[in-house]
């Protein structure tokens, strides 16, 4: 197989990895949201954990793009 | 081009001329080194100007002016993240996080600013040396606070049972020292890469579709979504700038208290 076309399978391979992120980060906003409607005021004490998670959870989606965008203009 | 009257070509999105100094060097000296001397300057002096004695009243000590910007910030970092993470003993980091934390708000920031569009955190240098220096920062910190037990602890957190700390002690060892810089520097530079290429892709975009003819009715749709990626995209700035100081400080809270 033509290597540049290799490269550019990879990299569309590699961004089905972020599926597993926005399932991710569904549940937790689901999960804050359905605690928040609980117990309202609660909730603004765990913010900063909510939006700690959100990034922490994105960072893997987006490390899956990473590795997408070096297939692509980095090899 | 400035005025985006042609579709850009795609090598803008990797490469700069510097504005003096030679081409592909290390001292050359581009628009990524522009923006990182700008986000420096701006926290620096920032700090610098609101800590004067002008900035406080004379009669109540009350401040005013910049003061007041300053200290809901610093008091944003102390009760938001400290407070949260590490407790009072994190107190005397205070000033690392702060500078951390603006520093590297300020150069996400110009990722929206007209002219510049670039964050200087898509450039893996800055993000590298900014998780590097808070992996060295946390290590000695441990050190410092534990002695040589730190490297034992930091592996087999006490607590754990002995039977499972053959599982534990390598999961441990790749996840405190390789993965924690690792991950610290990539989530900062992928976030902003991702932003920026997204943010010039979709501005492309409409450009190009302005210069079809008749397509050019389709136009103000790229443009609606690049000013909601352009919202989104301060929103990321802020996060990302939050997400690396709070990660710093849970390092090091793991430092400071083993086991945890």
């Amino acid at each position: 197989m033509d290597p540049v076309a290799a490269k550019y399978i990879g990299a569309g391979l590699a961004c089905l990895g972020m599926a597993g992120a926005g399932i991710g980060l569904g549940h937790l906003f689901g999960q804050f949201l359905s605690g928040a409607l609980r117990n309202p005021s609660a909730a603004e004490g765990q913010r900063g954990t909510l939006l700690l998670g959100f990034a922490l959870t994105e960072a893997l989606g987006i490390f899956s793009l990473l590795i997408a965008l070096l297939l692509l203009f980095a090899v | 081009m400035i005025f985006g009257l042609e579709f850009p070509p795609i090598e803008n999105l990797v490469e700069w001329p510097n504005f003096f100094g030679p081409q592909d060097s290390w001292y050359g000296f581009n628009k990524i080194a522009l923006i990182n001397l700008i986000a420096l300057v701006a926290t620096a002096g920032l700090f610098l100007v609101a800590s004067r004695k002008k900035t406080l009243e004379p009669a109540t000590n009350a401040p005013r002016g910049s003061r007041n910007l300053v200290e809901s910030a610093v008091s944003f970092v102390r009760d938001g993240i400290i407070m949260e993470t590490i407790g009072r003993e994190g107190l005397k980091y205070l000033p690392y996080l702060v500078s951390l934390f603006f520093f590297i708000f300020i150069s996400n920031i110009f990722e929206v600013i007209p002219f510049f569009h670039m964050p200087a955190n898509a450039r893996m240098a800055g993000p590298a040396v900014l998780a590097l220096i808070t992996w060295v920062f946390f290590i000695a910190v441990g050190l410092k606070h534990q002695g040589p037990k730190y490297f034992w602890n930091a592996v087999a957190p006490p607590g754990v049972p002995k039977a499972l700390l053959p599982l534990v002690i390598p999961i441990e060892l790749l996840s405190t020292f390789i993965v924690r810089p690792f991950s610290l520097a990539v989530r900062l530079f992928a976030n902003m890469l991702a932003g920026h290429i997204a943010l010039k892709i979709f501005a492309g975009f409409v450009p190009a579709l302005l210069a079809a003819g008749a397509w050019g009715l389709l136009a103000p749709l790229p443009l609606a979504l690049t000013i909601a990626l352009t919202a989104l995209e301060m929103l990321v700035a802020v996060l990302q700038a939050y997400v690396f100081a709070t990660l710093t400080s849970i390092y090091l809270n793991d430092a400071l208290h083993p086991g945890h």
